[in-house]
C-alpha cells in the first residue's frame, strides 16, 4: 500500500491502520476504516462520530464505485479524512477531489508536475457536489439569487 | 439553437488542452496504453480495425451550418474526405492520426463542438427527436431538457466509471422518433394535471446482447428536480450495477434482476435525500437554455401549395417531407441511403452542400437522425424544388425515407474491430435488389436494420426486419429477425431460424416481403401484418 | 505461422511485423514470429514502435502470408466497400 502522497487537510494524515469494514462494524471503536469497492458506505453512517479516516480502495481505476461511496459519506456530513488508495492515477485526480477525497495514497506515486497540470485545466464545473465549488449554473444566476 | 457562453467555451477548450497533454504523455511513453485507452475513449477516440476512429458529439443531433461546414473541413483535412453519421446522431471519422487529434479537437472547439464522452463507461451524447421544434405533434421542444442534462453529465465526477456506457434520450411527442424506450434512460416530456411540463422516466431499456424495453419508473419529475432525480437513478446504478461481467453490466440488467419496483424504491430512497442537497439548477437555468430554442422568424401566411409537375420531385416530396407546425413550411429529410451506397456516409462536398442549404433555406440549422439521415427542419414549401434539384445533383435525393432502402447499418467488419460480419455489403445488395422506388413504395413503411455483431449498433432488434451478422466458424453468416420496432409501438424482433450467407440473406429479405405482400390487409405496414399473422407463414416461406 | 500486427502509435496505420524492429503496412512483408511472438510484441510495444498489437494465426499461401481469420484479412485489405482506400488489394477476403 502506498503512503499518503498528497493531503489537502489542515490536520496531519491519520496514521491509524484502517480496519476492514467487517472488523470495524463488529463492535470496534477504531477511528479508521477501509472500504472495498462492493461495500456499502452507508454501513458507516451510524459511526461517523468516531471515524477520523475512511480509506476507499480502488483496486482498478476503472471501478467507479468508490466515487459514490465518497459522495454518500460527504453528503451525510462526514468531515474526516477521506483517502483514495490503490490504483489512483493523475487523470482521475480532479474527479476524486470533486467526489470528496482529500488525501491520496496511490500505489504508484503521481508525478507532481502532472498533478499540477491536471488541477489547472478546468476553470469551472458543471455540477454541484459536496466540494462546495459553485457550479456554472450557479455562477450564471448569481445575480438573481 | 443553443450557443455557448464563456463558461461552456472554457470547458470545451479545457478538454482540448487536457487531451493534448494526455496525447503528449502517450507519445512520449510515460502514459501506458492501458491507462490512455480509457482517456482517449472518453474523448471518442477508438482504435478500430484499420486506424484510430473519432466520434464527434452532435448533442441531440442539432447543429448549425457553420458546424456542419466544420465537419466537412475535418473530413478533408484530417480524414479521407468523408464521414459516417451514426445511430446516436453523431458523426465518426475512420482515419484519424493520434498526433493530429488535439488540433482537430481545437478546430471543433472553435465552432462549439467536441468529442466529450462519446465513448467510455460514462453518460454518452444525449439523443432526441430529430423533428424537435418543428413537429406538429410535440407538446414542447425536448432539446432544452437534453441540453440541461448534457451540461450536468459532462465531466460528472461520480459517473465517469460506471459499470458500462449509459445512453439517454429525451422526446416530447407521443410519436417516438428516437427509440426512447430502448435507452438506459428514456425521458418523455409530459404535462401534469396543472399543465406543467415534467419528465416521465423510463429506465433500463437497451439493445445489445439482451434487448429490453424500459419500464416507466416515475410518471412525473418536475423540471426543478430533473437533475437530482437523474443523479439518484445513476447512483443506484453506479453502486449496484454488475461489474463482474461486461455483458451484464448495463442498467437494464440491474433493473431486470432487482425488478422495476425494487429498483424504483431504491431510486426514490436516494432521491428523497438528494433533492435536499442543492444539486438542481434554478428553473431560470432551464428558461435561459429554452430561450435559445425559440422558434426562428417564420413567415406568416405562406401557401401550402407545391408545384408537383416534376414527377421525380413529387415522389420525393411525398416520401421525404414531414408536416410542420407552421403553415407553408415542411421538415425535409435528406436520405443518406442512395441505391447501393454506404448508409450514413457522406463526402465532404455533400456535407458542405447540406450546410449551404441549411444556411440558405432552413434557418441555419440541421439535424442528424438516429436513422443516419439529415434533416432540414424548417423549410418553406416554396423552396423545396430548388433544394431538391441541388440535392439531386449531389446524389442526395433518394426518395426512400422509412422505406426498405432507408436502412440502418452499422459499419460492420469493414471498419469495426468488434464486428463479426460485414454489414455494409449486405445493405448495398438489398438496396440494389429493391432499387426501384415504385417497388419500395408499394412495400410501404419498412424499417430494415442491420448489425454486424451482437452489440446491435445497427438496431437490428428494433427493425421490422432485422439482420444480425455472426461469425460461424470463421465464415460470415446472417440471421433474420422480424417484428421489432423502435417507435412508440416499441417491440423486440425475434429470430426466424437458421442463418443465411450474404446472398441468401438478400433473398430471404425478398421472400419475407413477398409473404407480406400476399397477406397484407388494407393499410397494414409490414410489421402490422407480421403482428397479425405471426412468424409461421414467414418461416414456411423461408425454410419450407 | 504466427503473424504479428498492431497499429502505428502516431498514425494509427495497420502494420505487420517484418522482422527485427521493422514494421510494414504491407502484409506481404510479414514474417513468421514463431515461438517468439509474445516476446517480440512486448519489446516492440515498449519501444513505442507498435500499439495495440496482437498475434494472428496465419499460413503461407500463393498470395503470401495470410491470416486465417476473415477479420484480419479485412484488416489487411482495408474496408472492402471502399477498395479505392484499400492497402493490400490483392488479398482474398473470403477464402477460396
Amino acid at each position: 500500500m502506498g503512503d499518503v502522497q498528497i493531503c489537502y487537510r489542515d490536520d496531519a494524515p491519520v496514521t491509524d491502520t484502517a480496519l476492514t469494514l467487517a472488523d470495524f462494524t463488529s463492535g470496534s471503536n477504531a477511528a479508521a476504516v477501509r472500504l472495498e469497492p462492493g461495500e456499502d458506505a452507508r454501513a458507516l453512517l451510524p459511526h461517523l462520530g468516531q471515524i477520523k479516516l475512511v480509506e476507499v480502495n480502488f483496486p482498478n481505476f476503472g471501478d467507479g464505485r468508490g466515487y459514490s461511496a465518497a459522495q454518500v459519506l460527504r453528503e451525510q456530513g462526514y468531515a474526516g479524512e477521506l483517502r483514495a488508495v490503490g490504483d489512483v492515477l493523475v487523470d482521475q485526480f480532479v474527479f476524486l477531489r470533486r467526489a470528496g477525497f482529500d488525501s491520496f495514497a496511490p500505489d504508484k506515486p503521481l508525478d507532481d508536475t502532472d498533478v499540477a497540470a491536471a488541477r489547472g485545466f478546468f476553470p469551472h464545473v458543471y455540477q454541484a457536489t459536496t466540494d462546495g465549488v459553485a457550479a456554472i449554473w450557479a455562477l450564471r444566476h448569481k445575480a438573481a439569487q | 439553437m443553443y450557443q455557448y457562453d464563456t463558461y461552456d467555451q472554457a470547458m470545451v477548450d479545457a478538454r482540448v488542452a487536457e487531451f493534448r497533454d494526455q496525447v503528449r504523455r502517450r507519445l512520449e511513453g510515460t502514459l501506458p496504453e492501458e491507462e490512455f485507452r480509457h482517456l482517449r475513449l472518453k474523448n471518442g477516440l477508438y482504435l478500430q480495425l484499420h486506424a484510430y476512429m473519432l466520434r464527434v458529439a452532435i448533442p441531440y443531433g442539432t447543429l448549425s451550418g457553420k458546424q456542419m461546414h466544420m465537419l466537412a473541413h475535418i473530413a478533408r483535412r484530417y480524414d479521407k474526405g468523408y464521414g459516417h453519421f451514426t445511430t446516436r446522431q453523431n458523426i465518426q471519422y475512420n482515419w484519424m492520426k493520434l498526433e493530429e487529434t488535439p488540433d482537430l479537437l481545437a478546430d471543433l472547439a472553435s465552432v462549439e463542438m467536441h468529442a466529450i464522452q462519446t465513448s467510455g463507461n460514462c453518460i454518452r451524447n444525449i439523443s432526441s427527436d430529430h423533428f424537435a421544434g418543428a413537429a406538429a405533434d410535440e407538446i414542447a421542444d425536448p432539446r432544452p431538457w437534453a441540453e440541461l442534462l448534457r451540461q450536468w453529465s459532462s465531466f460528472h465526477p461520480e459517473f465517469q466509471f460506471l459499470p458500462r456506457k449509459f445512453k439517454i434520450a429525451v422526446i416530447a411527442s407521443p410519436t417516438d422518433r428516437a427509440a426512447m424506450r430502448l435507452h438506459d434512460i428514456g425521458i418523455e416530456l409530459v404535462k401534469n394535471a396543472d399543465g406543467v411540463l415534467g419528465a416521465k422516466f423510463f429506465v433500463g431499456g437497451g439493445m445489445g446482447r439482451t434487448p429490453m424495453i424500459a419500464p416507466c419508473i416515475r410518471e412525473f419529475v418536475p423540471a426543478e428536480e430533473l437533475i437530482s432525480y437523474s443523479e439518484a437513478v445513476l447512483r443506484v446504478y453506479n453502486r449496484y450495477g454488475r461489474r463482474d461481467n461486461k455483458y451484464k453490466a448495463r442498467i437494464k440488467i440491474l433493473v431486470h434482476e432487482l425488478g422495476a419496483e425494487e429498483y424504483t424504491r431504491q431510486v426514490e430512497e436516494e432521491f428523497a435525500h438528494m433533492k435536499t442537497l442543492g444539486l438542481d439548477p434554478p428553473v431560470a437555468e432551464l428558461e435561459r437554455i429554452t430561450a435559445y430554442f425559440a422558434d426562428p422568424a417564420f413567415e406568416q401566411g405562406l401557401s401550402d401549395d407545391i408545384d408537383l409537375s416534376d414527377p421525380d420531385f413529387a415522389v420525393w416530396v411525398d416520401q421525404n417531407t414531414h408536416p410542420h407546425k407552421v403553415p407553408g413550411y415542411a421538415a425535409v429529410t435528406i436520405s443518406l441511403k442512395p441505391v447501393g451506397g454506404i448508409p450514413g456516409d457522406a463526402t465532404a462536398d455533400q456535407i458542405d452542400l447540406m450546410a449551404d442549404l441549411a444556411e440558405r433555406y432552413a434557418f441555419d440549422e440541421l439535424r442528424v437522425t438516429h436513422t443516419q439521415n439529415i434533416v432540414l427542419a424548417h423549410v418553406r414549401k416554396g423552396d423545396l424544388y430548388t433544394i431538391w434539384q441541388q440535392l439531386d445533383a449531389a446524389g442526395l435525393a433518394a426518395a426512400n425515407l422509412d422505406l426498405i432502402g432507408d436502412m440502418i447499418a452499422c459499419p460492420g467488419l469493414d471498419y469495426c474491430s468488434l464486428a463479426n460480419a460485414r454489414s455494409i455489403p449486405v445493405a448495398q445488395k438489398i438496396s440494389e435488389r429493391f432499387a426501384d422506388t415504385g417497388r419500395q413504395r408499394e412495400l410501404g413503411e419498412l424499417k430494415l436494420k442491420i448489425s454486424g455483431c451482437i452489440n446491435a449498433c445497427g438496431h437490428h432488434h428494433a427493425g421490422h426486419i432485422g439482420i444480425l451478422g455472426v461469425d460461424r466458424k470463421g465464415v460470415e453468416n446472417y440471421q433474420l429477425l422480424l417484428g421489432g420496432s423502435g417507435a412508440e409501438d416499441v417491440s423486440i424482433a425475434k429470430i426466424v431460424g437458421p442463418g443465411f450467407d450474404e446472398d441468401g440473406i438478400v433473398d430471404a429479405v425478398e421472400t419475407v416481403t413477398n409473404v407480406y405482400l400476399g397477406a397484407r390487409e388494407s393499410g397494414e405496414r409490414f410489421v402490422d401484418t407480421y403482428r397479425r399473422i405471426g412468424m409461421n407463414p414467414f418461416k414456411e416461406a423461408l425454410y419450407g | 505461422m504466427k503473424i504479428l500486427t498492431g497499429n502505428d502509435l502516431k498514425t494509427g496505420d495497420v502494420i505487420w511485423w517484418a522482422g527485427d524492429d521493422q514494421w510494414s503496412r504491407h502484409l506481404a512483408d510479414a514474417q513468421d514470429a514463431g515461438g517468439e511472438a509474445e516476446a517480440i510484441l512486448a519489446r516492440e510495444e515498449a519501444a513505442l514502435r507498435v500499439n495495440a498489437s496482437y498475434v494472428v494465426d496465419g499460413e503461407q499461401t500463393d498470395h503470401g502470408p495470410m491470416p486465417l481469420h476473415i477479420k484480419d484479412r479485412v484488416r489487411a485489405f482495408g474496408p472492402t466497400v471502399r477498395p479505392d482506400l484499400a492497402v493490400n488489394t490483392s488479398i482474398p477476403i473470403v477464402k477460396v
